[in-house]
Formats: structure tokens, C-alpha cells, sequence
């Protein structure tokens, strides 16, 4: 069954978030709310799934600081983040390229990110444009490092980062290439990669989503989307506007 | 007396050059028939809280030179892209940024709402979010043993503003599950609200209504603007303005087509 790379990608980290209570969305990140959703429909309404900005798709009443206080209390499992630049130290960069004092490139911000980053267990990094660029030996700027000194409270952190092109794993500071998506190489990764990971002798090729996955994510998970992400909805699983559910 | 005002710019009166103002983030409730009203007054020199991030609110007040300091976690038009006028102005150093995370500018208005000095933290030590905040500091926990945590200093607005889908004579504006209002209007001094229409009777009369209800107590005044919050969306009442919203990220990205968007949306001249 043909999919898109985005299909790909959600069913990926559907997987990745196995069998928590809670998972957590953030802002722009459609293939993370893809993910989530595809979960939760497999599980039957488990895990739990909070979208932000979502008013359909999140069970807050104590306004837009309860989702920083759930995670403070330990009550989200999994949430996910990206950056204009990611590291090989795990640190992830949502602020500027450059210096500080005179930057190149300004990004928005570094939204949750410096707090979610210590105490969500499972956080999962996110880029669909894996370059050299964007996967860098350093950050020009950490919004959130990949580990911390051994007396900071952490409980949380990265497990892993999934790409247009593979899928890496993250532990004792390094990541370790995990698979390679369908219609790209090893050696593509590593041309394009500007951080150092572990590999081993023979790296899999990402499993294809089932045809079970696709069915939900197409005809019951992206209509559920159009609501907060309705220009990705339209592209990737061709959702006209008004077929969106409103709130 | 009733907070509500004749019209929606003796409403903002209290917002005045140099002010610190706090604003609600982009699907909260964004004032945009206000904000818009502030530039056409020629508002200079604000001191913007955007709690916690903020869309195109903050990226016209910027354009548009309103803002002298901005303290918010991110700005972005979301789907519609980078908020082009804010990447300008940080670029360009016109704004002094200081840069926060999420519950960081919760916590610091939490703090001013319950009259304390500050707020303690998790996550941030190692961040350059850290690094670059000189008025935030770490200390040792005293209820620990080698237990480093992060100190910040109550925010105190001296204004806040927001819209919301209704108020009633008494100043009581319903503000449902958008919690972070109150605390807005907790922390500050004065709170100023737009609304969609007035509600007839008493908001806290009515249980169901009172438990999303801020009450009057807190509210300052009140100005009546329909759809006030166009092109952003009203939670549980109407939807972003998405063409528009993509139509100003177009028109945005450049300086010229900055202007031009002013005119027409904002200042609403009319071509000749």
C-alpha cells in the first residue's frame, strides 16, 4: 500500500509512544498530533492526548499553565520537540543562529521547552529536514540541553529523533541510528548528519505503516486534525475545510 | 459605576506609553480590534508580557513600533509560518527580547497574584534561557540536600488586556476555561476587557456561568467589540481567520507590504 514519508513518520512515532497514560502535543507539530491521535485510536481513548491549543483535543480547565503543572507533577508521559537546530548531545535550539549578541536567523522561541524538556520522560525530537544544517555538532543557542549535571532534577529527556530520512535512538548522552526510512541509505544519513552516533553493523529499514495504521490515520485520525491543523490535513490527507469537525 | 465604556478607546485609556502590558497567547483570546486601536493611537515604548507566546498580536504592535521590550517564550504565526515583523526587529535589534519559557511566565504572574516576591522553577539550569536572564537566579534548595532550583521575580503588569465572549453590567466577564485570564487580571493592576456582546442579568448568579466567571471586582473597563478577537479565534465560539492569516504572513514578510497591510486593515484608508 503506497504511503506518504509523513504517514511514515506518525506511524513511527505512534510507535515510539507505546503504551503511556498521557501524551502531550505542542504547537506546530501536525505529525506529533498525527501520531498521538493514531495512538489513542488504537488504544481505544488510551493514552490520554492533549493538543495544545486544541479545544477539542484537551481536557484542561485551569488555563494554559495546567499543562506545565500536569508535567511538574509527572502526569504527562510523552511529548515531543523539535528546533531550528538539534545537536548530537541531544540539545535542541529554538531561538537564533549566530551570536547571541547579533544573530543570523531568529526563530520564535523557546516555547515549553527549557522546563518540558527535564521532566516529560519520554520526549521524542522531531525534524523533517535532516541536514547539516539542522542537525549540527553544537547548537548556537540551547533552549533545552539533551542532558544535564547529576544534581538536577531530572526525571525527563530524550529517547529519541525521527527524521525525513531515519530514525535515531537516544541514550548516555549519544544517538544511535535505529532504522533508515525506505528510499534512503546509511551513507545519505551520514552525509547529511553534522553530529557523530553510534550505528550498528546492519541498520534495518524502517518498517512501512500497515494498512490497518493508514486506514485510521487517513479516515478517522484526519478529519480529528483538520480542527487545529487544517492546512496539513488539507495536504497530507486531503481534508477540505468544511469536512473538518468544528468545535 | 459600570466598567463598561462608550467606546473602545476610552476603554484603553489606562494604556499609556512605557507601560507594562500583559496579553494573552494567540487562541486564548487576543483583543485584535484593541490592539489595533492602541496602534492607531500611536501607543510607543510597551513593556509586552505575551503569556506565554503570542501570533500576530505581537507581530503587528512590533511592526508597527509599539514595543520597546517583549518578554514571551516564542512568537509565530503557526502554520502560516514565522511572525516576520518580530524576526525583523531582533534582526534589526530595535526590541530588547527577553526571551522566557512557558511556565516561567506563568509562575512569575502567579507569584504577583498570590503577593509573594518570587517563584521557584524546575528545568532550566544548563539553558541559555537561563544564561541570558540575569534576573533569574538559582539557589540551593533549603528543603534539600544539593538541589539547585530557579528563583524568578514576580511579573506586575501594569495593565491587563484581553478579549472575552461576554460581560455583564456588574464588570463580571465570562472568561470560561481560559483560567490564565484571571490570573492576568490578578496580577495586575488594572484589567481591561473586550467583549462580544453583553450578557443580560448577573454572570455570578448564575452557577454554572459564575464558575468561568472573573469577577467585576477585578475589571477595570469594559468595551463592547464584535468578533473583537477577528482574525485570531474565540475558544469555543468561532474559529482564526485563516485566508487572513495567511494573507498577512505574505504581506508581512516585507517591510513595504507591512505598510500596506497597515493601511488596510488597520488604519483602513481608503484608496483614492
Amino acid at each position: 500500500m503506497e504511503f506518504r514519508p509523513e504517514e511514515l513518520l506518525a506511524d513511527q512515532i505512534a510507535h515510539l509512544i507505546g503504551g503511556v497514560h498521557h501524551v502531550a502535543v505542542g504547537n506546530a507539530s501536525p505529525i506529533p498530533a498525527t501520531a498521538a491521535l493514531l495512538a489513542r485510536e488504537r488504544g481505544r481513548g488510551r493514552p490520554y492526548v492533549s493538543l495544545l491549543g486544541s479545544p477539542k483535543n484537551t481536557f484542561w480547565t485551569d488555563g494554559a499553565r495546567e499543562l506545565f503543572d500536569c508535567a511538574g507533577q509527572g502526569r504527562i508521559d510523552a511529548f515531543f520537540l523539535s528546533g531550528g537546530q538539534i545537536d548530537g548531545h541531544g540539545n535542541v535550539n529554538l531561538v537564533e543562529i549566530g551570536a547571541h549578541d547579533h544573530p543570523k536567523v531568529r526563530f520564535p522561541g523557546s516555547f515549553g521547552s527549557a522546563y518540558l524538556y527535564y521532566v516529560v520522560p519520554k520526549v521524542i525530537l522531531f525534524r523533517t529536514e535532516h541536514s547539516r544544517r539542522t542537525l549540527v555538532p553544537q547548537v548556537d543557542y540551547i533552549s533545552a540541553p539533551g542532558a544535564s549535571d547529576a544534581n538536577v532534577f531530572r526525571p525527563g529527556g530524550p529517547v529519541a529523533l525521527i527524521t525525513n530520512r531515519c530514525l535515531f535512538s537516544f541514550a548516555n548522552g549519544r544517538f544511535t541510528l535505529q532504522s533508515v526510512h525506505p528510499g534512503h541509505t546509511v551513507e545519505e544519513v551520514i552525509e547529511h548528519t553534522g553530529f557523530d552516533f553510534d550505528r550498528p553493523a546492519h541498520v534495518p529499514e524502517t518498517p512501512a505503516p500497515s494498512a490497518e495504521a493508514l486506514k485510521l490515520m487517513r479516515e478517522t485520525v484526519a478529519p480529528q486534525l483538520a480542527e487545529l491543523y487544517p492546512q496539513f490535513a488539507a495536504q497530507i490527507f486531503g481534508i477540505k475545510p468544511q469536512e473538518a469537525l468544528t468545535p | 459605576m459600570s466598567q463598561i465604556a462608550a467606546t473602545l478607546d476610552d476603554a484603553l485609556g489606562a494604556i499609556t506609553d512605557g507601560c507594562m502590558l500583559v496579553v494573552p497567547r494567540e487562541v486564548s483570546g487576543v483583543p485584535m480590534d484593541a490592539t489595533r486601536a492602541l496602534i492607531r493611537r500611536g501607543i510607543r515604548r510597551l513593556h509586552l508580557v505575551a503569556l506565554p507566546t503570542s501570533s500576530l498580536q505581537a507581530d503587528l504592535l512590533i511592526g508597527a513600533g509599539c514595543v520597546e521590550t517583549l518578554e514571551t517564550s516564542a512568537v509565530s504565526l503557526g502554520e502560516y509560518g514565522p511572525a516576520p515583523r518580530f524576526a525583523a526587529a531582533i534582526l534589526a535589534r530595535t526590541i530588547k527580547m527577553k526571551d522566557a519559557t512557558c511556565p516561567a511566565l506563568h509562575a512569575a504572574l502567579q507569584a504577583t497574584e498570590k503577593g509573594v516576591p518570587f517563584m521557584p522553577l524546575r528545568g532550566l539550569i544548563g539553558s541559555d534561557v537561563l544564561k541570558y536572564r540575569d534576573d533569574w537566579k538559582v539557589i540551593d534548595s533549603p528543603f534539600g540536600d544539593n538541589d539547585p532550583i530557579v528563583l524568578l521575580p514576580a511579573i506586575k503588569p501594569d495593565v491587563a488586556l484581553f478579549h472575552a465572549a461576554m460581560a455583564d453590567v456588574h464588570g463580571n466577564v465570562w472568561i470560561g476555561r481560559q483560567r490564565e485570564l484571571a490570573t492576568m487580571a490578578h496580577a495586575a493592576a488594572k484589567t481591561i476587557v473586550t467583549v462580544d456582546r453583553i450578557h443580560p442579568g448577573n454572570l455570578l448568579e448564575t452557577p454554572v456561568l459564575a464558575a468561568g466567571t472573573l469577577p467585576g471586582f477585578y475589571v477595570d473597563a469594559i468595551a463592547l467589540t464584535e468578533r473583537g478577537a477577528w482574525p485570531l479565534p474565540l475558544p469555543d465560539y468561532y474559529a482564526a481567520d485563516g485566508a487572513h492569516l495567511a494573507e498577512y504572513a505574505k504581506m508581512a514578510a516585507t517591510e513595504e507590504g507591512f505598510a500596506a497591510y497597515l493601511d488596510k486593515f488597520v488604519y483602513e484608508k481608503q484608496a483614492a
